[in-house]
């Protein structure tokens, strides 16, 4: 069932009526049934993995939550007769305990997750291998299907894992709710990746029908579907022409290219995440921002708080952190200290985890090499901007444009440039081509296709231009409009005819503009596919 | 308070709902003057509904026979209830819908698309499954007609299969919105050009001539259908040289036809009989007749319905004869503007004329 389906929108109100109609103590009991009724239409053996990941960590947390338990009654018990080395002793004997349990529902769940995503990766790389050495010897892949959201709902689960393992939450008892907890069918297909300390409380609380809430939260997946059908369905069609034909479309067209696709994941990302938590919100629950105005920052580091954020934060406490904190990263960093002196020998634990954070976040977004290379150039753009920093220091003592509205705004035009060149890896999927398509710019001047009518020969005519045109002017307007504060507030604090005419004008071209049903080659949302 | 919040919720909901209904009718396709094939099966229901004879099929009725005709020499009032390649599901149901409203003395099926076993083109059936009103029938022709990208909601709110034709909305569109103009006669779609048949092409050889068991199914439904209602099935093949109709489907509909004691002609074989000249009687090379030909096989037509059915002759009907007065002075007149357009242009009139193949 994709979002933009109408069997979607049917068991949207479905779920809707009945989440209301039920007494509200059997609410979550309901969302759990419809997330696997969800799941079931998405392949009824995918039900089998997050199965697997949800038996699987919830036994794991209750064994290292019921650890903790024993531990810190056990302390309790004998903290009169215990030394404080012995507490100590004691306390890491059991987190070691707890690790191994710990270590052991890690590998099962991310074994799961390699299995079904990288093993035709690391087939195909060992095959590459083999033909270099000479080999005639090929291993065939596998014929198996990647359940859908798996890197989602996997990285949630271990989340909540690690958060018990860490104390920052207790385990859950009820199997069930964890189950719901995995499963949340708004956030399944593209995420945000949840923490359980975020999602919880609002998940499985009892909620009363608020006429304000549904309406925002139907507002919200009103914009959503406003991205998504009209924005970036309706370019999907350049972005494939431009793309499939690497022969046709070289030099200027790369560079369009390059600009369609990073318009068409912003508002197919954005838009499916303002759909998932509209969805939540007309159900009374609160799922976290994914997006703070992405396109507005002002340098990749910066983009990167703002952009997929829960993704980011999960990363960093999960992987970044860990691996910075790690004994051998602690000894490599005395001995880079002592080799390469204190100022070299300092940045390289950084640079070192922080390599591993985004080479897991190109791999986590796709098995090839494409993503891998993405990942590890916005890890080289983000390094290089860190070791630049004391060159523009001075440039910035030169001359002040600091703070200046122009200045800013090439700081802005900047990052989506660099972003949009990095995105070219995630256009082309192949790292040889990518590199070629992107030389193309510089090599073949064909600039004049921007104004000589080419552009209207890819699959989009003038009243696509004029309406795309028109949705990025809107998604600028409210952007601005949201750094003062909820547009949804603003408009609500309109008089009705105004309310209405902006909410059934934006249904109205949502209706009349979008790029769905017969006629339109319906896509996925582009993150279904992690 | 509690008023003014139903009327502000009241109000809403009509100019939603009128809007909506609005754009609906602006945005769906009207088969005024273009693909006019499009209008004709909404047409029938503006008839008075007391037919004798009725025809269902895809373009090889609604082209090739001439109700007006059916009456003016022998007095058999006949609607077409024809459309641009209607399968046989279709037509089944059709019928079904036609028996809703009146139940004629013979039907008349073109038995062409029994080479069709499964959906075929979302724009034929479009064409046939729009102008039907809603009813167990229409639901069941849609769901036995779609193809795996269509989808049921789309036709019953077309403004969602519609919603991006506000870039091509015309004055016709905003004309029709309410009120389309009847582009046949009693179904019948007049042609009066003539374009030569030469080099028809031979009929590709097929892995299997065996018709499917789903059209099967539903000719044994039509069958059925008629004798549950006493109504004389004739089945027809059309005189149209292409689509080929092979020797190996003719037996077919011949052995169908006496296994279920039917009349069964087939046109193409009575070509002296009917005076057929398909370098004269045909407007698009074989494909379709034009008028004169459509003329010269329902006088055959005729003569077979009268000699085998015994329908009456009604024109001595006073109510019946007048509505077929105004049905035949507007044939006459349409058939008048079609010569003039021919005489007036260089080129036999064709372009002056949009169809798709039926």
């Amino acid at each position: 069932m994709l979002f933009t389906s109408y069997e979607f929108l049917g068991f949207l109100a479905a779920v809707f009526l009945l989440y209301y109609l039920i007494p509200k103590r059997f609410q979550w009991g309901l969302l759990l049934v419809c997330s696997y009724v969800f799941y079931f239409f998405a392949g009824p053996s995918y039900l089998l993995y997050i199965l697997a990941t949800t038996a699987t960590t919830y036994f794991t947390a209750c064994r290292i939550g019921k650890l903790g338990e024993k531990q810190k009654a056990y302390i309790k018990s004998v903290k009169e007769t215990l030394s404080k080395d012995e507490r100590k002793a004691y306390k890491e004997k059991m987190k070691g305990r707890q690790w191994k349990w710990l270590l052991a529902c890690l590998l099962i769940n991310l074994g799961i997750l390699a299995v079904v995503k990288y093993t035709n990766f690391a087939i195909s790389n060992v095959n590459g291998l083999l033909r270099i050495a000479g080999s005639a010897k090929q291993f065939g892949f596998l014929d198996i299907a990647l359940p859908m959201g798996i890197s989602f709902y996997t990285f949630q689960a271990l989340g909540y894992l690690i958060d018990v393992y860490r104390g920052t939450v207790p385990a859950e008892k009820n199997p069930f709710k964890l189950a719901l907890f995995v499963s949340f069918f708004p956030q399944l297909v593209q995420g945000p990746i949840s923490r359980f300390g975020d999602l919880a409380k609002s998940l499985f609380a009892q909620h009363a029908f608020c006429g304000k809430t549904v309406s925002y939260g139907l507002q919200r997946i009103l914009w959503g579907y406003f991205k998504k059908l009209v924005i970036a369905d309706r370019i999907l069609a350049g972005v494939n022409t431009l793309i499939r034909d690497t022969d046709a479309y070289r030099g200027a067209y790369v560079f369009v290219g390059m600009l369609f696709y990073a318009l068409e994941l912003y508002a197919d990302f954005t838009g499916g995440i303002d759909i998932t938590i509209g969805i939540a919100e007309t159900l009374g629950i609160t799922v976290k921002e994914n997006f703070n105005r992405p396109y507005f920052s002002k340098s990749i580091k910066e983009y990167w708080r703002r952009w997929h954020i829960t993704m980011g934060t999960w990363f960093t406490d999960y992987i970044f952190y860990p691996i910075s904190v790690c004994k051998p990263m602690l000894k490599f960093s005395k001995f880079a200290r002592a080799r390469f002196g204190e100022a070299v020998g300092k940045r390289m634990p950084v640079y070192l985890s922080s390599f591993a954070v985004w080479f897991a976040t190109g791999i986590w977004h796709g098995a090839s090499w494409n993503f891998i290379v993405w990942g590890l150039g916005n890890w080289a753009v983000i390094m290089i901007s860190q070791e630049l920093e004391p060159l523009y220091a001075r440039f910035h003592n030169r001359f002040s444009v600091q703070g200046k509205f122009g200045f800013k705004l090439f700081q802005v035009i900047r990052t989506v440039l660099l972003m949009s060149c990095l995105r070219t890896f995630d256009c082309y999927r192949n790292v040889p081509l990518t590199f070629r398509m992107f030389g193309t710019m510089f090599t073949e001047w064909n600039w004049r296709i921007l104004w000589d009518g080419s552009l209207l020969r890819i699959g989009l005519g003038g009243l696509d231009y004029i309406l795309l045109a028109l949705g990025v002017l809107l998604l600028t307007a409210v952007s601005l409009l949201q750094r003062t504060g909820s547009v949804r507030d603003k408009i609500a604090e309109k008089p009705y005819p105004v309310r209405f005419l902006v909410w059934y004008g934006l249904f109205l071209i949502v209706l009349l503009a979008g790029a769905y049903g017969a006629g339109y080659d319906a896509s996925q949302f582009i993150y279904n596919q992690f | 308070m509690k008023k003014r919040k139903m009327i502000k919720i009241a109000g809403t909901a009509v100019v939603v709902l009128t809007s909506l209904y609005l754009l609906q009718r602006l945005l769906v396709p009207k088969y005024a003057t273009d693909v006019v094939e499009g209008a004709l099966i909404a047409e029938y229901y503006q008839e008075e509904k007391d037919h004798d004879v009725i025809f269902i099929g895809d373009c090889e009725v609604y082209e090739n026979f001439s109700p007006a005709v059916l009456w003016e020499e022998y007095g058999i009032n006949s609607y077409i209830r024809g459309s641009a390649q209607q399968l046989i599901w279709q037509s089944y149901y059709l019928l079904e819908d036609t028996l809703r409203y009146e139940k004629p003395k013979v039907v008349i099926f073109n038995v062409l698309s029994m080479q069709y076993n499964e959906p075929q083109r979302e724009a034929y059936n479009r064409m046939t499954l729009e102008g039907m009103r809603w009813s167990v029938s229409k639901v069941n022709a849609i769901r036995a007609s779609m193809t795996k990208d269509e989808n049921f909601l789309d036709y019953v709110f077309p403004l969602l299969r519609y919603h991006s034709r506000w870039s091509e909305v015309g004055a016709e569109d905003v004309a029709g919105m309410f009120d389309t103009p009847k582009v046949s006669h009693n179904g019948y779609y007049m042609r009066v050009d003539v374009k030569p048949a030469e080099n028809v092409p031979e009929g590709r050889i097929l892995a299997d001539y065996r018709f499917g068991d789903n059209a099967y199914d539903y000719l044994d439904r039509i069958t059925k259908l008629c004798k549950e209602n006493g109504i004389t099935l004739i089945l027809v093949k059309a005189p149209s040289l292409y689509p080929y109709w092979y020797e190996e489907w003719d037996a077919q509909m011949e052995d169908y036809a006496e296994e279920n004691g039917l009349l069964y002609i087939n046109f193409l074989e009575l070509t002296e009989e009917t005076g057929l000249d398909f370098s004269t009687d045909t407007y698009d090379a074989g494909l379709h007749l034009n008028l004169s030909g459509a003329e010269k096989i329902t006088r055959y037509l005729g003569e077979v319905l009268v000699e085998k059915t015994g329908l009456p002759d009604r024109r001595g009907e006073e109510h019946l004869s007048e509505i077929w007065e105004e049905k035949i002075d507007a044939y006459e007149q349409e058939k008048e503007e079609q010569y003039e357009k021919i005489n007036g242009s260089d080129d036999n009139g064709s372009a002056s004329f949009c169809r798709m193949r039926g």
